[in-house]
């Protein structure tokens, strides 16, 4: 079940304009998580644009598909996200991090609307969204969870326990994504603690994993849907090959990219990235 | 007497039997301890409402959280070291910051962990629980008591947790008791007010029969609910000695506690009664109280000692 030419291209535009309202977040308040914000736009953009049923009226019922943020500090692009979806407004969303805000750096299920789980103290939303799809699973509701996790983040001994669970329990309507891009705040992934094969180690503990490109929302869209279709009762596992500040090569380039505080000059530079990009969205609009 | 008595596992195996048998939104979550806590049984009344998740605390925290999230209420249990520190930001964020909620079983209070140690003996698991904004916390007396905490534990939201050991202990109360207010107070305390919970009830009451029989006015508070403690306490232990009596570290715990509602009250001394930077230790409970200082011997003498100051 392939996406056709028309909702492709929606979602092309949906993943383009979810980049330009998290750089725009980012910039308006002059600091933040781009790197591993930018690297997880195209998977909301499927899982927002194309696969969950979601709609600000839908949030309240439980009946349905939820979404964990592992990585609870990739939330400024989960916010730009929602914002695009109509769960609040541009305003809102300008208002990151500020005194009072509804918007904290990492979700906060308490503050926004549209965030399902509270998240930011790595490890632990994988957890939750072990609870959450196995209280599904007993109550027999045909709906899916959705969580990614970090890279670096899997360093976390709690997200090999959640996996050990998830699997033992045959979650198959559990979608575990790993956005694999390759660093974590302090460096590459490999100098760090070196993650080995993601796909082997999520295949070793039972699930179902395959790679894709994590830029592509074609490949991830069907790489969803493919494994819906699977007759295992297995969670499924998605490493996102992904790069750290996605989509933007003037910070893919940087090499220190989790925590950008950018210059006066590196503002005007991301402010140009901005209009490009905008320009784009207009070109294919 | 002591052989009517129901074990203080049975209390909460039967209670989630019978409660869990009836609401449908009871789950109960253990991390392979479950022939410890009697709970292995519940599966067959409970059926996927029963996960023994292994040895994975961290994750059975997550669990609980993500079927708050689903609407369930979820009763997990482990030993209180594992239920409260090894897992004290999952219970922190995951739990109570998320606005979810659970009921957190620790068992094998303080000595009564006996023969497993200082590994698996809590001292600290009243005072980390404490710390947690909105939690309710509780450490039981005995199996009356305990029954009625559990049913109170159905209304209750957010973060719970229940300090009690497995076995017997002996009975101090006979079910006419309010247990709503959190705490139960006998005597009028004039000379020295008591304040105590757990194992220590009964050996307390002993040695304050023992002085209101050489004329002494003692009351004696089983303050059951550390947190929140109804205003009532105040105003019993103001402007009196008060002496309290615990196992745990007379940092964070019912001290504290007692410590902390007190402190811009000049004329109300607290004196403290505990484990004094220690860790735990294998042994028998007598021998551990002798060893803590905490036997009855020593909370008479300390008493003794508060009343002659007095006098």
């Amino acid at each position: 079940m392939s996406l056709d030419e028309a909702r492709l291209h929606e979602l092309e535009q949906f993943a383009l304009k979810i980049r330009v309202y998290t750089l725009e977040t980012l910039n308006h308040l002059g600091f933040g998580h781009y790197g591993g914000s930018l690297s997880i736009v195209e998977v909301l953009a499927v899982l927002y644009g194309a696969v969950m049923q979601v709609s600000p009226e839908e949030s309240r019922n439980k009946e349905r598909d939820y979404f964990v943020l592992s990585k609870g500090h990739a939330g400024p692009t989960l916010y730009s996200t929602l914002c695009l979806k109509n769960f609040f407004d541009k305003e809102m969303l300008f208002s990151l991090n500020t005194n009072g805000t509804l918007l904290p750096s990492h979700p906060d299920r308490n503050l926004t609307p549209g965030v399902d789980m509270t998240t930011g103290s790595l490890g632990q939303g994988i957890s939750v969204a072990t609870g959450i799809a196995y209280g599904q699973k007993i109550q027999h509701f045909p709906y899916y969870t959705y969580v990614i996790v970090g890279d670096g983040e899997l360093n976390e001994g709690q997200c090999w326990e959640a996996i050990q669970f998830a699997a033992h329990q045959h979650l198959e309507h559990l979608f575990v994504f790993v956005d694999d891009n390759k660093k974590q705040l302090d460096g590459y992934t490999r100098d760090i603690c070196h993650p080995q094969d993601f796909v082997a180690k999520f295949q070793a503990f039972g699930f179902e994993a395959q790679r894709v490109d994590g830029s592509s929302v074609e490949m991830i869209y069907d790489a969803i849907e493919n494994m819906k279709q699977s007759s295992l009762k297995k969670p499924k596992c998605i490493v996102l090959d992904t790069k750290k500040g996605q989509g933007v090569r003037e910070i893919e380039e940087i090499i220190a990219n989790h925590h950008l505080r950018p210059s006066k000059e590196e503002q005007k530079v991301l402010k140009v990235v901005v209009d490009r990009l905008k320009m784009q969205l207009e070109e294919i609009s | 007497m002591t052989e009517q008595v129901k074990e203080m596992r049975r209390v909460y195996s039967d209670f989630l039997h019978d409660v869990g048998a009836r609401d449908s939104s009871i789950v109960v979550l253990e991390a392979d301890l479950s022939s410890s806590m009697s709970t292995n049984s519940l599966k067959e009344v409970l059926g996927e409402r029963y996960v023994n998740v292994g040895i994975m605390e961290a994750e059975m925290v997550g669990l609980a959280a993500g079927l708050s999230l689903q609407g369930f209420k979820p009763y997990l249990h482990t030993f209180g070291p594992f239920a409260s520190r090894r897992v004290f930001d999952q219970v922190f964020i995951s739990l109570a910051y998320a606005g979810l909620g659970a009921t957190i079983i620790g068992s094998d209070a303080g000595v009564t962990a006996e023969m497993n140690g200082g590994t698996h003996m809590p001292f600290e698991d009243l005072g980390l629980m404490r710390l947690i904004p909105h939690a309710t916390v509780f450490e039981v007396s005995d199996a009356i008591q305990f029954e009625a905490v559990l049913q109170q534990t159905r209304t209750l939201s957010g973060v719970t947790y229940i300090r009690t050991t497995r076995k017997q202990v002996e009975r101090i109360y006979n079910g006419v008791e309010d247990f709503s207010k959190g705490f139960i107070l006998s005597g009028e305390g004039v000379d020295l007010m008591i304040v105590t919970s757990g194992i220590f009830v009964a050996p307390v009451m002993r040695v304050a029969n023992r002085l209101k029989k050489e004329g002494y006015s003692i009351g004696v508070v089983d303050l059951f609910r550390v947190k929140p403690m109804d205003k009532m306490v105040r105003s019993l232990l103001v402007g009196k000695s008060v002496l309290t009596v615990e196992n745990h570290n007379v940092i964070g715990g019912l001290g504290s506690a007692v410590s902390d509602l007190l402190s811009e009250d000049t004329n109300t001394p607290v004196y403290k009664m505990g484990i004094v930077e220690q860790f735990g230790r294998v042994g028998k409970q007598d021998y551990l109280l002798s060893y803590y200082g905490l036997d009855e011997d020593s909370i008479e003498k300390r008493a003794r000692c508060i009343l002659l100051q007095k006098a």
